[in-house]
């Protein structure tokens, strides 16, 4: 069988006097999976993230998203929401919309404005004058509106309100293709517990446990967010 | 229908035991359709596959049956319902008389407080 995500001895170094952001991290991640990637700050979460989606390149080792090392034909099957955002804040919502429908070829704009509509976001507002919260939400439904492979959110919930976060969870749930996976980085651990699959652990750039989210409760008798909370005490 | 999860506890023996519940009681009645595994996963806000594996025990259990195409049913074995229902409020009549136990009463006179009790309420 063949992984989604394949990583081996991958290491980033970003200063060659301190310890790596990664450190000769092993992984592989099958297709249809969703995955809460867990850690500290500064564990690699974010570092990973970026290697896969090729904006860095490794100082050792290797990253392979569909047996192939990343570029452009792994760009066009991920969709990716950065822990920042990207997006020009002097455009509207619907100017957005056109943007990534004439950007990737996977885009429903269909779903795109369905998703606006029931967050009560007024397409033809201009980012800028919108609320924190409600930038994340827009930017978050732009790339769940895409049919892509993999989707790789990095903390995507953190500014909006628990109401909204539970819409967003059950639109994902209803949404995603089942062949596809979700790779979720947050610390929000016990928002989003319930709709994982699997669970990495990840700490000094290594992964310490990679897990069926059930098998932890099962083990553990402990929910993830506690279990998170003992295995990383200060 | 509002779910109500204990992330402590493997989600999919919760979500067995709730729908179980919602057959028993007739919520869904013998021979009716269910919704489909997606529906009721973002329902209850939990993972697809979550909701599959229990589903997957509930028709180990032949409660519920899958039509190829038209989707899943509850059983029309009304007598296997019964059943269920009957092991699930054991069950309970088990909990509760540990709860008793522990607070000192011995079986006659939990049978006696029950009645006299439950005459009161």
């Amino acid at each position: 069988m063949s992984y989604l995500i394949e990583a081996n001895g991958l290491t980033k170094q970003y200063d060659r006097k301190k310890p790596p952001a990664l450190n000769a991290l092993t992984l592989t991640i099958p297709g249809g999976r969703i995955i809460g990637l867990l850690g500290p700050n500064g564990s690699g979460k974010t570092t990973l993230i970026k290697l896969i989606n090729g904006l860095l390149v490794p100082t050792s080792g290797t990253i392979t998203v569909n047996g192939q090392a990343p570029g452009t034909a792994s760009k066009a099957v991920i969709s990716y929401l950065p822990e920042r955002t990207c997006l020009q804040s002097s455009m509207k919502v619907q100017e957005l919309v056109n943007f990534f429908a004439d950007f990737y070829a996977d885009f429903s704009k269909e779903k795109a404005y369905h998703m606006l509509a029931s967050l009560h976001i007024d397409p033809t507002s201009r980012l800028k004058t919108l609320s924190k919260g409600t930038r994340e939400k827009v930017q978050l439904i732009l790339v769940m509106s895409r049919n892509a492979q993999l989707y790789i959110l990095d903390e995507p919930i953190a500014g909006v309100d628990p109401a909204a976060r539970d819409y967003i969870l059950k639109t994902i749930i209803a949404n995603y293709n089942e062949n596809a996976t979700l790779l979720i980085s947050t610390h929000l651990i016990s928002d989003i517990e319930n709709i994982l699959d699997d669970v990495i652990f990840i700490r000094d750039g290594s992964v310490l446990l990679y897990a069926p989210a059930e098998r932890i409760r099962e083990e553990k008798g402990k929910s993830l967010d506690a279990y998170f909370r003992e295995v990383f005490t200060c | 229908m509002a779910w109500k999860l204990d992330s402590d506890r493997p989600l999919y023996s919760q979500l067995l035991e709730q729908i179980q519940m919602q057959i028993v009681s007739g919520k869904y009645p013998p021979g009716s359709k269910l919704p489909s595994v997606r529906e009721l996963a973002a329902e209850a806000g939990v993972n697809p596959n979550t909701m599959q594996k229990a589903f997957a025990e509930l028709e180990r259990e032949h409660l519920i049956q899958t039509q190829r195409t038209a989707g899943r049913f509850v059983t029309e074995d009304v007598l296997l319902i019964r059943q269920v229902r009957h092991s699930l409020a054991k069950e309970q009549l088990t909990v509760f008389f540990q709860k008793m136990q522990r607070l000192g009463y011995q079986t006659n006179d939990i049978l006696s407080l029950l009645k006299t009790g439950y005459e009161e309420e």
